[in-house]
């Protein structure tokens, strides 16, 4: 009998991932009411996927172009790539990319760049076999994180407090406190801007403490950027915590995703940004970055990186880029203060201020599981358990139909 | 920013002390993340060798020699040496481009239309294995990524045995890639350095020895480096032995076209496997019969018992894809199953294949009748009985380095030559630097 009759026979069913799940559910639903505030993409006040102006454009250009062709990009990807996607990053006048003390990897997307990140740091780290260093991740945080570093080899990932369901809001002093009893050398996974789910980031003043924090202790600093440009409408405003850690004088990664702020999901485009004490240990590191790479994917995929390449290196696309991105903040600005309004306007019991306090695209709305359950079940509104809902999912047409279903359920299920 | 300190970091009698202290710390502008003693978490980190084969590319580029060629990395070029796009897939992106698709995130295992034709490319339109929906094929970053996610699924599932058996020699990267997943390695006898040839008996004698359970990688066909196939009587003899030994075989399939020009025949020892009982695992590529090599499309398939056990699988694979890029890119996949599912565009397809095939079947005689133009007394016949992309050239790592030096012929250190390298135009100065450095 063949072997591999016996091996797959063993191999259990696992449980699907959640939000896949319920992107599956909601479109079974035959509700005509039916919305969906669960993954986490973009939508028009139509409810539409939006394909960025500026991306067709860029489209139209490189299909017109003879000149290119589908050949293997380098091993890290596409140079043009790397180097303008750093810029967004950390800024163009940057004194760590003008020391010649920044590298980065093209890869697949962000969770792409957080893996090459996590695969890197458990080799070479702090000695070099680092799968008892702790991986802090927030409580709660995006739920891949966990898998990423779990997988790349990390054997003790460990929450570290940061959202206070009470208060609904930032619970620094948890936050900080486990930076002060983290073990020395750990590595904290932090979110730039836009916290998923909670869509609550610190200030700049609280995010200097953590800073100072994190220098005194020697924790490692690992910026999760997926929303730069979607929290506030600007870039620059977006970055401000990753550029003051490197104004700091962090070593550190920041794993950037173009999934949103370009809307180029299934593209996948990211990259992973290192900042380093100089170029010296920044062309070691990339060598290394190289071999991972090269076991995993080899190089990755050229057209999102093309497109997101020539829009940031010509003034005009790249004005229109941040135009298109200015857009979708402030249509997700305009739901949370209307989704506010409203439920103030019903009376609905509880406080709403989080609502328009939180950033990005994602609310923590405070619903419990059993509401959550009562909004799904009851009025075919997707959201995930947790009681995240994606802003994007609101639209001017639905938005009455979500705040009374909000009010009916925070009023009839506790 | 002392208020904060000492109200929030240090509530404490020293609070304000050290609230002060900080402030100078400030003003003074001492700005070091790490004392000196620590200068960089990076300092023990070594230089890493550059890659075999895409270092190869790297160093071409960098060399100033007008008459330069580069027959390292296997990427097909036409006779100008240029790459080729081929006209299906531009037919197929202006296609695309007409739909006006949305950019939406794909599935965890990619794009079905693409992953079903996938399946139906390798194992035959008809196949019982289709048809019973005992496959799952998940869409994969090409090749590569096709094999790190079919490694890392034995690696989690296949327990009983860590041992992979590679052909010698074999593709250079299957070794990192499967050490990385936690899988060990082994090797087979496969090429004769004597004949340039298969070493048929010695792989017989040496598959017979390896333990039960373990896995076995067999080039579907055009084995790289080598460009050595068995004949189908001999892979005929090999799929009884492995079924006898009962070993799990893991297909590499990166040339489906390419080795014959002909899809289905070479397709012919994966497919014969499947109907001996071998329920084989996959992985296909497209960068080079489609030319699609940086949209990085590719599928792993694993052929199970029956659909609910390809069920469990699939929702397994999903477990391993997530935490290393969520899901797969969509150009590519896109461009693939427009030419797979068009019938005029599939047509056409196949046609640019087999005109590849035939380019470079034709560059393989021209090459062999160059060095007996040269004077050549050795013998090349395997230069035209290997298959493939590549050539394993027989040349010996000295020789290899004088060829690079000497002539800025570029290639890997085993000897091996990218066919598709060759042209018209560079076959005759290929055929004199050879000579030069084997008389």
């Amino acid at each position: 009998m063949p072997a591999s009759r016996h091996f797959c026979q063993k191999v259990p069913q696992a449980t699907p991932v959640a939000v896949f799940k319920l992107s599956n559910d909601f479109k079974e639903d035959p509700n005509p009411m039916k919305v969906n505030l669960g993954v986490g993409a973009y939508r028009t006040d139509e409810g539409q996927p939006w394909v960025l102006p500026v991306v067709k454009k860029v489209e139209k250009l490189i299909v017109a172009d003879n000149r290119l062709n589908h050949e293997y990009l380098p091993i890290l990807g596409l140079p043009e790539f790397r180097s303008s996607a750093s810029k967004i990053a950390l800024g163009e006048d940057s004194p760590a990319i003008q020391e010649s003390r920044v590298g980065a990897v093209q890869c697949l997307g962000g969770t792409g760049a957080l893996k090459m990140g996590a695969e890197f740091l458990r080799r070479w780290y702090n000695g070099n076999d680092n799968m008892k260093t702790p991986v802090y991740v927030s409580a709660p945080t995006w739920e891949n994180h966990n898998s990423v570093f779990a997988n790349a080899g990390f054997k003790d990932v460990r929450p570290y407090k940061y959202w206070d369901a009470e208060k609904r809001g930032l619970d620094l002093d948890g936050f900080l406190g486990d930076l002060e009893t983290a073990p020395k050398h750990s590595i904290f996974v932090l979110h730039a801007c836009a916290h998923n789910p909670t869509g609550t980031d610190p200030t700049h003043v609280e995010w200097m403490q953590v800073a100072e924090v994190m220098k005194r202790r020697k924790l490692f600093v690992f910026f999760d950027s997926a929303y730069q440009g979607f929290a506030s409408g600007c870039l620059d405003k977006d970055a401000w915590a990753v550029r003051n850690f490197v104004t700091q004088g962090f070593e550190m990664f920041c794993a950037q995703s173009f999934s949103k702020n370009f809307g180029l999901y299934n593209e996948r485009v990211g990259n992973l940004t290192i900042v380093a004490r100089d170029a010296d240990n920044v062309r070691r590191v990339l060598s290394q970055m190289e071999k991972i790479v090269r076991v995993t994917w080899s190089n990755p995929p050229s057209q999102g990186a093309r497109l997101v390449a020539i829009t940031l290196n010509r003034a005009e696309l790249f004005a229109e880029w941040k135009d298109n991105v200015k857009t979708m903040a402030d249509r997700v600005l305009l739901m949370r203060a209307s989704l506010q309004a409203k439920l103030q306007a019903l009376g609905t019991p509880g406080t709403w201020d989080h609502i328009t306090q939180q950033i990005g695209m994602f609310s923590f709305t405070g619903l419990n599981p059993k509401q959550v359950e009562y909004m799904i079940k009851e009025r075919s509104i997707y959201l995930m358990a947790s009681g995240r809902i994606n802003m994007c999912g609101l639209t001017t047409k639905n938005i009455d139909y979500v705040a009374k279903s909000i009010h009916e359920t925070v009023v009839n299920v506790q | 920013l002392a208020n904060v300190i000492a109200d929030f970091i240090m509530p404490c009698e020293a609070g304000w002390l050290f609230s002060v202290i900080y402030c100078l710390y400030l003003l003074l502008d001492v700005s070091i993340s790490l004392p000196d003693c620590f200068s960089s978490w990076w300092s023990e980190v070594q230089m890493g060798p550059p890659d075999p084969i895409l270092g190869v590319s790297e160093a071409y580029k960098r060399d100033t020699n007008p008459k330069k060629i580069n027959l390292g990395v296997g990427a097909y070029r036409d006779d100008q040496g240029k790459p080729y796009v081929l006209s299906c897939v531009r037919k197929a992106e202006a296609q695309i481009a007409a739909k006006k698709l949305d950019k939406e995130y794909l599935a965890i295992g990619g794009l079905g239309d693409f992953t079903k034709a996938c399946a139906k490319l390798a194992l035959g339109d008809d196949n019982e294995v289709i048809k019973s929906g005992r496959n799952i094929t998940v869409q994969t970053i090409s090749g590569t990524g096709s094999l790190r996610i079919g490694a890392n699924f034995l690696s989690r599932f296949h327990t009983e045995a860590r041992d992979v058996y590679l052909p010698k020699p074999s593709w250079g990267n299957h070794t990192p890639i499967f050490r990385d997943a936690g899988m060990q390695l082994k090797a087979y006898t496969y090429y004769d350095p004597k004949t340039c040839g298969f070493d048929f008996q010695g792989a017989l004698n040496d598959i017979s020895k390896i333990p039960e359970k373990s896995v076995i990688m067999l080039h579907a066909c055009a084995h790289n480096p080598t460009g050595v196939d068995p004949r189908p009587e001999q892979w005929k003899e090999i799929a009884d032995l492995v079924k006898k030994r009962n070993l799990l075989v893991f297909f590499d399939m990166a040339y489906q076209g390419f080795a014959s020009g002909d899809i289905d025949r070479d397709a012919w020892a994966v497919r014969y496997f499947i109907e001996q009982g071998h329920n084989i695992v996959l992985s296909q590529s497209f960068a080079k019969n489609m030319g699609l090599y940086g949209e990085r499309v590719g599928g792993f398939t694993v052929v199970c018992k029956d659909a609910e056990e390809a069920k469990r699988v699939e929702s397994q694979l999903k477990i391993l894809i997530r935490p290393i890029y969520s899901n797969p890119p969509m150009n590519g996949a896109r461009i693939a199953a427009t030419i797979l599912n068009t019938p005029d565009l599939y047509k056409e397809w196949l046609g640019e294949v087999h005109g590849m095939a035939n380019r470079i079947i034709t560059m393989r005689e021209l090459l062999v009748a160059n060095l007996k133009k040269e004077g050549s007394t050795r013998n090349w016949k395997h230069v035209i009985d290997q298959i493939g992309m590549f050539c394993f050239t027989g040349l010996k790592p000295e020789q290899v380095e004088r060829l690079t030096k000497e002539f800025s012929v570029y290639m890997t250190k085993d000897g091996r030559i990218s066919m598709a390298g060759v042209t018209s135009g560079n076959v005759g100065y290929l055929a004199q630097g050879i000579h030069a450095v084997t008389k």
